[in-house]
């Protein structure tokens, strides 16, 4: 099993809150998602044993949302808004900042696997722009000197 | 980093207003607890709904206050309620869609992270008035703190009793479920919505039926916004008629505006319905004007889906009647503002790369056509323009327009559609010059 026993006791504890099981795939991959980093067919192979809901249900789903990726990722996953309200505040400037610091383009993850950098659609930041989300936090109303002061932090906590 | 958005709001201004009321005690931090909330007057209005009231009084005071949907649509909500069926053998289920997407648009989150009990109590009077007892809230997966926020919430809801069996009393049972989406601006669509929550694709449906007859496991539903519910006990409490002494005669009430782009302040303002656009952008208290001295070049009043306005058009009241009477929209009342520096094409290109990136790919014309207007948009940005790519591309948006099952690819085509017919001169000088005339220089600080 990939799925820890913590991981399989919240999604049964879920699924008691729909009338249907089916409503239950998104928070189970979202369960999935935060313990491992990224999905597989084992995992949904998994959730499929747990919940009861056919494998290629969960597969359906999974493929058409953003949030459940399959490929793995870095430790900090730094997705930099790149629609209208931050571009107009330097998203792209922000984007071209974040790859020289880190020595990687848009898409890879550093050597150590510590950082993966990817752009994103609108996470509801606008009037605080530019912004990224670092793995489930938001870092708002970003500058130079900030960016610096995040990567460092991280960096000394990993 | 702290828990909250640090985005900036008129809650000192709200806070002194004998009207307005969203933003009241959003800038508390110790709002989000119950505690604060129930001494702040919260949940009263639920107590009266659940043990005093009919569910056809509540339909009727909230069609009576005008109250409209604020997620976009401007539908009255009242009336919305009202269209589910009476007899029924059926579950009912109320949606708050929080699935807060629409760029340019941050002011659920900033209800939901701060406030979240406004936002429950609005949810419980919704559900009693059509008769569910389970109902959800749809939050956008990527708003970690907020589902978290909202989990907290609902738990301390159930311990005070706000929710459960028998809630004060009254013989009337509420569950509420926080669910969280997995990344996909289609479901903040509420046919996308249902299809999501029942764990399939969000595609959108096919209308009708309407979710008020047929919508979550194709019983009847009900879908409002975070902003549209939380003003819910605000009329409970004070009255219908109290909330029509803000905003304009059709458009009552007040409204969140999330003001982004080039102003000196950016944020989210609470002001009556038909406050001047103009007054938002330039005064102190709000946007307090351009940045860097710039001039204003256009205006985009209501999110990333709705028609530009020019600077001459921005003398206009911020209602669902006037931003129409200029050819825009109040749309989610998310106002994006650009500076001389920025090229129309080039915003052009950013807006239509997102809906390209959002088409669920259920019609054709949205799916293929979003893509061949990012193809052609970016070669007129990039200095690649061909002679007649502007007529090809009003061609291909009068072939989106009105032909997929849900608004996305109107959304997608009618910012676009006006910025030809407003900025034709601009289009035309990229192709002709083969490059763009504008400086652009966005640079983050």
């Amino acid at each position: 099993m990939i799925l820890t026993e913590e991981s399989v006791k919240a999604i049964k504890e879920r699924l008691k809150q729909y009338p249907q099981r089916k409503s239950v795939i998104l928070p189970a991959l979202t369960i999935a998602y935060r313990q491992v980093g990224h999905l597989s067919d084992e995992i949904y192979q998994e959730i499929s044993r747990v919940t009861k809901v056919p494998y290629v249900e969960i597969a359906e789903a999974a493929t058409f949302y953003t949030m459940f990726p399959k490929e793995p990722r870095g430790k900090y996953l730094i997705q930099v808004c790149h629609n209208i309200s931050c571009a107009l505040l330097g998203a792209d400037s922000l984007i071209g900042y974040l790859e020289e610091k880190l020595g990687i383009k848009k898409g890879e993850t550093t050597p150590d696997n510590l950082f993966t950098l990817i752009s994103v659609e609108c996470l509801g930041s606008c009037a605080t722009a530019p912004m990224m989300q670092i793995n489930y936090d938001f870092y708002e109303n970003l500058t130079r000197e900030k960016v610096d002061a995040i990567l460092e932090e991280l960096k000394a906590k990993a | 980093m702290s828990f909250y958005s640090p985005v900036i709001t008129n809650a000192a201004e709200v806070a002194r207003s004998e009207s307005l009321h969203l933003f009241r005690y959003v800038e508390d931090p110790d709002q989000y607890k119950v505690e604060t909330f129930e001494k702040h007057g919260g949940y009263e209005a639920w107590k009266k709904v659940v043990t005093s009231m009919k569910p056809d009084q509540v339909i009727a005071e909230v069609k009576n206050s005008g109250l409209r949907g604020r997620g976009g649509a401007g539908f009255p909500t009242g009336m919305k309620w009202g269209f589910v069926p009476k007899d029924s053998p059926k579950a009912r289920y109320l949606i708050c869609n929080a699935d807060e997407s629409e760029p340019g648009t941050c002011k659920d989150r900033v209800i939901m992270e701060r406030d979240p009990h406004a936002v429950i109590e609005g949810m419980a009077i919704g559900a009693f008035a059509i008769g569910c007892h389970r109902m959800f809230i749809y939050i956008r997966g990527e708003f970690g703190h907020c589902i978290e926020r909202m989990e907290g919430a609902v738990k301390e809801a159930y311990t005070r009793g706000h929710l459960g069996k028998n809630v004060y009393g009254s013989g009337y049972d509420l569950d509420m479920v926080v669910h969280s989406g997995g990344g996909a601006y289609i479901c903040g669509e509420e046919t996308a919505l249902l299809n999501s929550l029942e764990g399939e694709k969000g595609l959108s449906r096919i209308r009708p039926p309407f979710p008020a007859i047929a919508g979550l496991y194709a019983s009847p539903t009900i879908v409002n916004n975070v902003e549209t519910l939380a003003a819910v006990p605000h009329i409970i409490n004070r009255g219908a008629d109290w909330y029509k002494t803000m905003g304009t005669e059709k458009s009552a009430g007040s409204k969140i505006f999330s003001l982004s782009g080039h102003v000196k302040r950016p944020g989210n303002y609470e002001v009556p319905l038909g406050f001047s656009l103009k007054t938002l952008i330039y005064d102190e208290k709000y946007g307090a004007g351009i940045r860097d001295g710039k001039k204003l070049k256009a205006v985009i009043p209501g999110g990333a889906s709705t028609p530009f306005l020019t600077p001459d058009m921005v003398d206009v009241g911020l209602d669902y009647e006037s931003l129409q009477s200029v050819g825009s929209m109040l749309g989610s009342g998310a106002i994006i503002v650009l500076d001389e520096d920025t090229c129309i094409v080039w915003t052009i290109m950013k807006l239509i790369h997102f809906f390209r990136h959002e088409s669920c790919g259920k019609c054709t014309p949205c799916r293929e056509g979003t893509g061949w207007l990012e193809q052609l948009v970016t070669r007129i940005e990039h200095g690649e323009g061909r002679p007649g790519d502007i007529d090809k591309i009003d061609d291909l948006c009068g072939n989106i327009l009105g032909r997929t099952i849900c608004p996305l690819g109107d959304a997608a085509v009618m910012p676009i559609q006006s910025a030809i017919k407003l900025f034709r001169d601009e289009w035309q000088y990229h192709i002709d010059h083969k490059k763009c005339p504008c400086p652009n220089n966005h640079e983050f600080k």
